[in-house]
């Protein structure tokens, strides 16, 4: 229905069409749905490096990331948490990726990196603060190099920017600052929908006039909450790379040794100076955009089967397997690890405290603000009022 | 050798810019037109030849990525001191300076510092066409995170310019267009009061008048008309939006017992009717008549061929003043 109001847009009064016929672009693919490892001359490579220990490290992510979200939502559904971005369906785009960069790699995510997160050590408590609304975030971006999460779609694009035209900078001083490396890059995350906002336009001419080290991974989900990529884009995403002059690659999604493979071979060209990348990773948003959206309302039961079928862990597990790098009981040791985290994570989530109102007022600025410090002195006073109102009711009884 | 120079307003911001790029490596200057050209007001004329391509960095015609990726280099330990080229301009970085840039410190727990300046052109009075003449302070005045200053003379705009760069927080200047060809004093060695309080400029015993920016010159210049008449008024230069310094607002009006507020935006739901109530709350026993506002009307920056009924001036205050006279306190 989208499509057709958009195409009707396009062809205008005339009813004809001058527009130019998109050019389709097929993703990079390794693994088959079947769960088959394909000859690639280009990609291969990066794969047949991998230990059978790393292989493995990319299934428990994966699986993390899956049985995080459960619990999440189910929190979520109980009242426990404000609301809650599923990920489910995109963990091998993001765990692909992450695990091809190093950890001194900046990353900009939008709000939907769990799997990204938890890869750099954010742990599921620290990923939950946000969305139980005790505080804005749970981590200390400089101990993760992992940003918090922006919900105003694509601001962190050009934050991304900035970062990497900082790491020029360095470069250009001489002053590498000793935690980072010369060959450092940036990652800016986004969605399919966020790719109509400006700022990825303004963060793409930054980043393209001055050679930024940065990679955008655009995550292709197909819905931005209930409309879909082809109301932001008549063509692939990846497409747009070329206007700024610069290379993008169309992955499967849905295939972590694709993706891993993709962001590897993307990142060491960025790390060897030339210039920005993107990638755009096809997945598929299995969930609801939020634990407050209902999918059925706008996408058939059809398409969400059809990529079912397509489960980016099931299709990896049975590689694995099948390759022999992993056996039955390295799965049933994952899953009862994760039947653990979810435990702790219920019990962590419940536990946590509020960010004291007063934290708040300090934080507004780093310096002190007369406005700030005088409404902070006014609630105290004002709060300490009740407080000896119930002493003197204690004291007459 | 005297560290006192007499200097235009808009070469004591490239003085300041000066003395910050070369005092701190980190501070970086970015925005369109600012090298070669040295900006539409010349003000960063003679820097990048100075510093180089790499510190005074011409920007792509963008300010959301201006201000966006300034935020990034901010995090990153980088001091960018940013140049929106006119007030009218600044609204495509709305988003980036309100949602990103005040926010960052408060939602990172405190962790990440964003110590970004940006220097915004505004005001009206230099006959210009549309979004050229506009005063959006009170828009960003009322986003927390903010620091708003607003330097009236030479002296002030260098030194305030400076403060504006090695605070931590991030700081909107506002820079007076039609005040950038004023010349003054600038005591290049010894500090102006802090940054981010208020300043009487005048004192008087009858009114005040608190102003800020652009009009505080036509508020001395009102002063002194007024004296004419026996009425002796004391200016107040405003200085810092925000933090607004309300005492020493509240203190003169207290004394002289009669207040106005000029300010070339729009009086309604500006900074005057702030003032208004917060002096109304510190001292509303001791006014003989309303604070009273002088400013802008409610309606879009006006064709500048009319802009002369728009903008305050000496006798809209004095108008104000007569006023501010004219209420009989009942018993």
């Amino acid at each position: 229905m989208a499509v057709l109001t958009c195409r009707a847009a396009i062809s205008g009064a005339t009813g004809e069409d001058h527009t130019v016929q998109p050019q389709e672009v097929q993703p990079v693919q390794l693994l088959t749905p079947d769960g088959k490892l394909a000859e690639n001359e280009v990609y291969g490579p990066f794969i047949a490096e991998l230990s059978a220990e790393k292989l493995r490290e990319l299934y428990r992510y994966m699986a993390m990331e899956r049985r995080l979200d459960a619990e999440a939502t189910s929190l979520q559904r109980q009242g426990q948490l404000a609301l809650w971005a599923p990920a489910l369906g995109q963990e091998a785009a993001q765990v692909g990726t992450i695990a091809a960069i190093k950890s001194s790699d900046m990353v900009f995510p939008t709000y939907r990196e769990h799997a990204m997160a938890l890869y750099r050590g954010i742990s599921p408590e620290e990923l939950l603060t946000m969305f139980r609304a005790t505080r804005h975030t749970g981590w200390d971006p400089r101990d993760h190099n992992f940003h918090v999460y922006t919900l105003v779609l694509a601001a962190q694009t050009l934050h991304a920017a900035g970062w990497a035209m900082g790491i020029n900078q360095d470069l250009r001083m001489g002053s590498v600052p000793r935690d980072r490396a010369e060959d450092e890059i940036v990652v800016a995350c986004i969605g399919d929908g966020a790719t109509s906002q400006g700022d990825v336009h303004e963060s793409m001419v930054f980043a393209s006039s001055y050679e930024l080290p940065l990679l955008y991974f655009i995550q292709n989900n197909h819905w931005a909450i209930s409309v879909p990529t082809r109301t932001q884009s008549r063509g692939p995403l990846v497409n747009r790379a070329q206007g700024y002059g610069f290379e993008g690659v169309r992955v499967d999604g849905n295939d972590v040794l694709a993706s891993y493979a993709v962001a590897t071979k993307l990142s060491d060209e960025i790390r060897a100076g030339k210039g920005p990348k993107l990638i755009e990773s096809v997945t598929y948003r299995m969930g609801a955009h939020t634990t407050a959206d209902d999918p059925t309302k706008y996408r058939s039961s059809e398409e969400v089967e059809l990529w079912e079928g397509r489960d980016p862990i099931r299709r990896y597990r049975s590689w694995l397997s099948s390759a022999d790098h992993a056996d039955e009981s390295f799965f049933a040791e994952v899953d009862a690890e994760y039947k653990d985290l979810a435990a702790d994570m219920r019990r962590s989530v419940l536990a946590m405290e509020p960010i004291d109102l007063e934290r708040v007022f300090d934080t507004v600025y780093s310096e002190p603000h007369r406005q700030v410090e005088t409404e902070k002195a006014w609630l105290k006073d004002y709060e300490a009022g009740f407080a000896e109102d119930q002493t003197e009711a204690g004291t007459a009884r | 050798m005297s560290a006192i120079k007499e200097m235009v307003m808009a070469k004591a911001i490239t003085a300041a810019l000066r003395d910050e790029l070369a005092a701190d490596q980190k501070t970086l200057l970015i925005g369109e037109d600012i090298g070669a050209l040295g900006g539409v007001f010349r003000v960063t004329e003679g820097l990048q030849a100075e510093f180089g391509t790499h510190r005074v960095i011409d920007s792509p015609l963008a300010e959301s990525g201006i201000v966006g990726t300034c935020i990034g280099m901010a995090m990153r330990g980088y001091r960018p001191v940013a140049e929106i080229q006119f007030d009218g301009f600044v609204f495509p970085a709305f988003n980036q300076i309100t949602t990103q840039l005040a926010k960052m410190h408060n939602r990172t727990d405190g962790n990440i510092k964003v110590p970004v300046t940006i220097r915004l052109p505004y005001g009206g009075h230099i006959g210009s066409i549309e979004h050229h003449s506009e005063s959006p302070e009170a828009l960003f005045a009322h986003t927390a995170g903010l620091r708003i200053l607003a330097p009236s003379n030479p002296q002030d705009a260098y030194w305030m310019t400076r403060q504006a760069i090695v605070s931590d927080d991030p700081v909107i200047i506002l820079e007076p267009k039609r005040r950038y060809w004023l010349k003054g004093k600038v005591d290049l060695e010894n500090p102006a009061p802090d940054a981010f309080r208020a300043q009487v400029l005048r004192a008087g015993t009858d009114a005040t008048i608190a102003t800020y920016g652009p009009l505080v010159p036509v508020a001395l210049a009102a002063a002194e008309a007024a004296r004419a008449e026996n009425r002796s008024i004391e200016v107040v230069d405003i200085r810092s939006i925000s933090p607004l310094d309300d005492e020493t607002i509240a203190r003169s009006a207290a004394k002289t017992q009669r207040l106005i507020v000029a300010h070339e935006a729009p009086t309604f739901g500006g900074i005057g009717g702030e003032i208004a109530a917060r002096v109304a709350e510190r001292a509303h026993h001791r006014l003989l008549s309303p604070v009273l506002r002088v400013g802008g009307f409610h309606m879009p920056y006006p064709p500048s061929a009319q802009e002369h009924r728009y903008l305050p001036d000496i006798d809209r205050m004095l108008e104000a003043v007569d006023r501010s006279f004219s209420y009989q306190r009942s018993a």
